[in-house]
């Protein structure tokens, strides 16, 4: 028989170490230079025999002439070279259990490989024929035009991803890297060779950044300098693209007159992370509806059941941001819930939050850091995001600083400065 | 190998320790013994609607979130056909509030109207998000009816339609709780920078004196087997057709089980799977292709789905489908291409036990299937299979009157 503790008190919680009080390090890299120049940022650590590497190159939607170029090449570069069909090439990552993905962004183009240890020197000279012998077949590009005009049909039946697509045009308008989309009519348009020499210059040649994580074999320098070592890693020239913003504020689209839901995207230009505001706005947007006990999931979920959830989120782009709010919600409670949302704006410009509340914003945004910083793949992904925003480690120790530091007056005046419904782009799309 | 330290409170609820002293955090996972195919069926999507009450406050504890979020943590749950789990994150130093919290909730709700009210909405908006609201979204809603005339997973975790969860009533999430969320029904894996003594002691102290509850047997209904093949055909407001097939398979514990999910992989397990070079790159008949399984603890399905290129007719692209499943029934596959799937899933276990969270799920999946220890030999399991096993399978499964076909037509 197990004696119980007699007069257990479960009315009250049990003491806590605020986590406010937490001495949150952020494991430091090792660098090392490969012989072109590239910079490799390595993290060392991890319990299982896996590990990851990622190529950043120049190579996204920001430097190419014509809308899909950029993405289309990075799709393509694992679908043939000179020596290897489409298949051959999944077939070797495939075969040693790894998985080789891409993905293009604004600024950036990505080649990642996640694998077991053991295998890596089996994997890299394919990743090395990829990004100097990638051929992009005339025959992989007509599939793939015909597969993703299918699939954007599929996903502009959806509200969600036409209020994506809009509100980014409003913030930053359709020729802007941040705002461009997709439409069938630039898939046609795309033409192999136009591909083939954006590779050419933005892979082949291009510069990149490299990132591994994970348990990593002891001959790692030699390894990726005999595969990457004599790459071109020439730089890119800058582009100064500026944003074209709406002029109307406020939006009302029918995309689907027998939908059930509208999505909401309410939105305003925010600065890049180097703004001295930006780590304060970080806080006060934790605040606003940054988590599950946020203001706005607090109101409008957990009080009204307007809403499966509602999320405010600070975009994550190099040159500019913005500050936005999202959510689908009932098709007869969104007008209410824009209005809700204006009401949680006012309320954090008017009233200084309580010390209860801030203290478990903050409690709660430290032990989120301190999970998410949980294992070798999660450090390098933040230290990859502080080294492409040309930030440092001070980036992560100011942040920590103004989450145990910033006052209610703070937040308040950041409320005051950016939390005005008239700045805010408002976007309903059923 | 994942080690761990397993013991059980008088009340019958079963606790399992997993160290890690790697990290600076501890998880609590909590896995009851209840999911959507427990549910009456006049009532379904009740045991995930029950998943949204358990937030709303226990009998001592008015709000659940506040002091976790309070003490660092993070927590969410998720309720599937078989079973409903919770778990938390926060840093070690605070996991004695995990067990506050959790063993309140275990000890009774508060049972708020309010809190009823408002999520009977929120789970209305849940179900028109995922599936009312989305191209496709009521595919496996007729497609379980369709393969599955008995056992309750014929229908879906969040429920059959909308009037069962708006037609909840207080008196059923009481009756409810006290017949599953029960000691007795429950597992609990306490995992990360945490000691066996430490784990023991708040154990007893905070869920010692829950009372057990019964132990809940489940007795449903049995799905026979299928013995003539079942078609569909619907027209909807989608903008391409989509064919969907799926054939019975075996129960989680079954030996075939392992075989069955390799045989998948080998359909559809990557760009260099059968289904996608050659239907999608060689024959170019459909845009996406997928073949998969539910991993569910009953019997459960293994399906092919895609969307049709333009132009291309549903029997030809069900007939192309055939072809290869013909492969698969005549010729034995490579040693190679097993070998393949083999190490896809020697890396995907590698890669998931990476982190603490997925380790503590996978112990509370396994000791509810019957023993945590099962964890470790799954491994094994698959490197068993053999080219022989995957024909011989291939030919148990994919018999026309095993089979259950839907022609979801695009209606534009």
């Amino acid at each position: 028989m197990i004696e119980t503790v007699k007069g257990l008190n479960r009315k009250t919680a049990p003491p806590i170490v605020d986590a406010v009080n937490f001495n949150l390090q952020l494991k430091p890299y090792k660098k090392f230079t490969l012989k072109n120049g590239v910079d490799v940022y390595t993290i060392d650590a991890g319990a299982e025999e896996v590990m990851s590497v990622e190529w950043v190159f120049y190579a996204g939607n920001w430097y190419e002439d014509k809308n899909l170029v950029a993405a289309t090449a990075n799709f393509l570069l694992k679908n043939g070279t000179r020596q290897k069909t489409a298949f051959q090439v999944n077939e070797h990552f495939e075969y040693y259990g790894s998985y080789l993905n891409r993905a293009c962004y604004n600024e950036t183009a990505t080649l990642s490989l996640h694998c077991l240890t053991r295998h890596i020197s089996e994997l890299l000279p394919v990743v090395r024929e990829l990004l100097t012998e990638s051929n992009m077949p005339e025959e992989e590009l007509a599939i793939y035009q015909q597969n993703m005009k299918q699939r954007l049909q599929v996903s502009l039946k959806k509200s969600e991803f036409v209020a994506g697509r809009l509100i980014d045009v409003d913030l930053y308008g359709e020729q802007h890297p941040y705002g461009k989309y997709s439409r069938e009519e630039d898939f046609d348009q795309l033409n192999q060779a136009e591909l083939f020499a954006f590779y050419d210059q933005y892979y082949r040649n291009g510069k990149f950044t490299m990132f591994v994580a994970g348990k990593l074999p002891d001959h790692l320098e030699q390894l990726l300098n005999d595969n990457f070592g004599d790459l071109g890693n020439k730089s890119v020239a800058e582009r100064i693209i500026t944003p074209h913003r709406a002029a109307e504020k406020k939006f009302r689209v029918t995309n689907n007159a027998e939908g059930v839901q509208g999505s909401i995207r309410i939105a305003r230009p925010f600065p890049n992370r180097h703004h001295p505001d930006f780590l304060k706005v970080q806080v006060l947007n934790s605040l606003f509806g940054g988590f599950f006990g946020s203001r706005l999931m607090s109101n409008i979920r957990e009080e009204k059941g307007y809403t499966y959830g509602i999320h405010s989120y600070l975009q994550n782009h190099i040159s500019e941001s913005a500050w936005m709010i999202s959510t689908e919600a009932g098709k007869d409670v969104c007008e209410a819930t824009i209005e809700e949302v204006y009401k949680e704006m006012q309320d954090l410009r008017e009233e200084l939050v309580d010390d209860e509340e801030l203290l478990l914003v903050r409690n709660y945004m430290m032990g989120s850091i301190l999970g998410d910083l949980d294992g070798p793949f999660q450090i390098i992904a933040r230290w990859k995001n502080i080294i492409l925003n040309g930030l440092d480690e001070n980036y992560f120790y100011n942040s920590i600083h103004t989450i145990k530091t910033i006052s209610a007056e703070e937040l308040q005046a950041m409320a005051q400065k950016y939390l005005k419904p008239e700045e805010f782009y408002e976007l309903l799309v059923v | 190998m994942i080690q761990f330290e397993k013991f059980t409170l008088t009340n019958g609820l079963r606790v399992i320790v997993h160290q890690d002293t790697s990290t600076p955090m501890a998880v609590m996972n909590i896995m009851y013994d209840v999911g959507a195919r427990d549910e009456n069926p006049e009532r379904t999507g009740f045991a995930h609607l029950f998943e949204h009450l358990m937030f709303g406050g226990s009998v001592n504890i008015p709000n659940y979130d506040e002091p976790l979020q309070m003490a660092g943590g993070e927590n969410n749950a998720y309720t599937t056909n078989d079973l409903t789990n919770y778990y938390i994150q926060l840093p070690a130093e605070n996991l004695e509030t995990a067990f506050w919290l959790e063993s309140d909730r275990m000890l009774s709700l508060a049972f708020g109207d309010k809190s009823l009210d408002v999520q009977r909405k929120v789970v209305c908006e849940e179900f028109k998000e995922h599936y009312i609201n989305k191209p496709y979204g009521d595919v496996w809603h007729k497609m379980r009816d369709l393969a599955y005339t008995r056992h309750p997973y014929r229908w879906m975790t969040i429920g059959k339609e909308l009037s069962h969860i708006e037609n909840a009533k207080l008196e059923d999430v009481k009756e409810f709780f006290f017949k599953y969320y029960r000691p007795v029904n429950a597992i609990m894996v306490v995992a990360g920078n945490v000691t066996a003594e430490k784990v023991k002691a708040l154990a007893e102290k905070w869920f010692g004196d829950i009372p057990s509850g019964e132990k809940y047997k489940r007795n449903l209904p049995q799905e026979p087997a299928q013995a003539e093949e079942r078609r569909l055909e619907v027209k909807a407001n989608v903008p391409l057709d989509a064919l969907y097939k799926c054939w019975h398979i075996y129960p989680r514990l079954d030996r075939r089980y392992y075989i069955t999910d390799l045989l998948t992989d080998i359909l559809s397990g990557g760009g260099s799977s059968r289904l996608y070079q050659s239907l999608v790159k060689e024959k170019q008949l459909f845009s996406n292709i997928e073949c998969y399984h539910y991993g569910s603890t009953d019997a459960g399905l293994l399906c092919i789905e895609g969307k049709l290129v333009k132009g291309v007719k549903m029997k030809d692209a069900e007939k192309a489908i055939e072809i290869e499943l013909e492969k698969m029934k005549n010729e034995l596959v490579a040693e190679t291409e097993l070998q393949k799937v083999k190490n896809k899933t020697e890396s995907m276990i590698a890669f998931e036990d990476m982190s603490v969270m997925n380790r503590a799920n996978s112990l509370a999946y396994y000791e509810l299937l019957g023993d945590a220890s099962w964890m470790n030999f799954e491994l094994e399991k698959y490197g068993s299979v053999t080219t022989e096993d995957i024909l011989q399978e291939s030919r148990n499964i994919f018999r026309k009157e095993n089979s259950n076909t839907l022609y979801y037509y695009s209606g534009n």
